[in-house]
């Protein structure tokens, strides 16, 4: 591995000597930057949770979605730069539109995530464009099709995927994922699994606040795309957050507990020298 | 006169009043005459129901596992000549759905070639067979989107995993409408009475088929620009059967 791309990583129409394309691959890193969204497909749907960042205390509750509906039937996540993922949304809408009205029936997700993928892709081919920088989730379900998830990123691939994460903790939310028997569980149960997962990868230390964004597609909603409701959500926050604190695996709780320790054992050598 | 690309028959008076005006005048005398014609044209055309869906029976059934499609095989020029007895007026649009033709015989097959290029470009991009709805939609935004130029309307009929057998009418508008039978065409008229007595839901392939082939022979035996013998195709998920009853097997009524 090159540790210095040497100029070959200037425009996203060169290829490295070691057969790299330097600008997707940046373009990757950016998403990484922004805060995770999760997507699981379970038995009857697909839940997503995005671990929204309160940059400022001034923010309207709710505001800046990071879950956007493309169809009736179909949900997308996203992660990375908010403005390029704001525009593919605007393309996978028009996408599903113009389908529709072709075909006269919603578009299989399949191809949805096949032509948002070759759209991405088109923008690393050429020098003149830089490639979007974010990857997004789509999620759908159909009577006859059942639940489908797909994941696209900046380098214009797209898999289907029973769990998947995008953003800074995708690692530790994909260990989580991993834990989890999708593929047994119901909406209703996966919803409160997605929320934990999000309290669990949420890093206390650097991101100080969240909003926590939640939304489902499935049997339980007939087939359409909507924000979770209120009363489960708050359900769902709560079971998250007892699970977390029970755990007891949060980082913060972690260092509290060493330094706890570290003062206990000073005060229990020097305790001879404490005049009173 | 010549009025554009069209001979307008006037009355030697007014043609001669023509001659004299001059600049706005004319202008507002042609304009006139125009929409003289617009209106007598489709006059004329209502007067002559031939001219709006010309010479065919065709109707779909939908029975209990599947669609009967059939139309009868008289392609006609004017009133008074037959210029083919025995057209397939069924169109395979795909491997489970056919489409059957009433209207301008040249702009229907301009529209279903376009329309099966285009069903099997999508369904290989689907990478599954497609829903007989996609293929109606298809049909429908050719004719909507042309309507100007075509006058053609078709029947679309067929088989899909997601809906089973299904029945779309596709009109000369650009109609979109799913029904469990329909019929049309110029011999359609004289067999509404007919089907809408005799269709049951659900029926088996041999009472689809005997329905089909009772309704034909009614309206080919009364309108004289449908005839020759019966099409009938009948598609199921497993099949597609071509049937042909020529027309010394049809059934025999009694104004016969």
């Amino acid at each position: 591995i090159s540790l210095l791309p040497l100029q070959y990583d200037l425009s996203a129409s060169t290829f490295s000597p070691d057969g790299r394309v330097f600008q997707v691959e940046y373009a990757i890193k950016a998403v990484e930057n922004s805060s995770t969204a999760v997507g699981i497909r379970c038995k009857d749907g697909v839940v997503f949770g995005v671990e929204k960042l309160v940059l400022s205390k001034l923010y309207e509750e709710g505001s800046n979605k990071r879950i956007f509906n493309i169809d009736r039937h179909v949900g997308m996540a996203v992660a990375g730069l908010l403005a390029d993922a704001r525009s593919l949304s605007e393309v996978s809408r028009e996408e599903a539109s113009n389908f529709r009205s072709n075909y006269g029936h919603d578009i299989p997700l399949k191809h949805l995530a096949d032509r948002v993928a070759m759209y991405v892709h088109a923008y690393t081919l050429y020098s003149a464009v830089r490639p979007f920088g974010c990857s997004f989730i789509l999620g759908s379900y159909d009577e006859d099709d059942g639940p489908q998830l797909y994941m696209v990123d900046p380098s214009g691939i797209s898999y289907g995927y029973w769990g998947c994460a995008i953003g800074k903790a995708r690692q530790a939310a994909k260990t989580e994922i991993e834990k989890l028997q999708m593929k047994e569980m119901t909406c209703r149960e996966l919803v409160k699994e997605v929320a934990k997962i999000i309290y669990i990868v949420h890093d206390e230390v650097k991101d100080k606040a969240f909003e926590l964004e939640l939304s489902w597609v499935g049997e339980v909603t007939k087939g359409r795309h909507e924000l979770v409701p209120k009363d489960i959500k708050e359900e769902a926050e709560k079971y998250a957050k007892v699970s977390n604190r029970s755990s007891g695996n949060s980082d913060e709780e972690k260092k509290i507990e060493w330094q706890s320790l570290v003062t206990a054992t000073l005060v229990g050598l020097f305790s001879h020298r404490i005049r009173i | 006169m010549r009025l554009a690309n069209t001979s307008v028959a006037v009355s030697d008076e007014r043609a001669h009043t023509a001659q004299s005006l001059s600049g706005d005048a004319y202008a507002t005398f042609i304009h006139d005459l125009y929409v003289e014609f617009l209106i007598m044209d489709s006059h004329h055309s209502y007067s002559q129901v031939k001219g709006v869906s010309t010479g065919t029976t065709i109707l779909a059934v939908k029975f209990n596992g599947g669609v009967i499609i059939g139309s009868d095989s008289r392609a006609s020029m004017g009133e008074s000549y037959v210029s083919s007895k025995t057209i397939n007026k069924l169109i395979q649009v795909h491997d489970r759905i056919f489409c059957c033709i009433a209207g301008s015989l040249a702009d229907a097959q301009a529209v279903t070639k376009m329309a099966k290029f285009q069903l099997s470009f999508h369904s290989i991009q689907m990478e599954s067979p497609p829903l007989v709805k996609a293929a109606a939609s298809i049909m429908r935004e050719l004719c909507y989107n042309n309507k100007e130029e075509l006058q053609a309307g078709f029947i679309t009929a067929g088989w899909d995993r997601k809906k089973g057998p299904q029945i779309y009418v596709v009109s000369l508008g650009g109609m979109l409408l799913s029904q469990p039978y329909t019929i049309g065409g110029s011999g359609s008229t004289y067999i509404y009475g007919y089907v809408d007595a005799k269709f049951k839901p659900d029926m088996s392939l041999e009472e689809a088929t005997q329905f089909s082939t009772n309704a034909l022979a009614l309206a080919m035996g009364r309108d004289n620009v449908s005839g020759g013998v019966v099409h009938l195709v009948v598609i199921t998920e497993a099949e597609v059967k071509h049937v042909v009853v020529p027309g010394n097997k049809l059934p025999k009524f009694h104004d016969e």
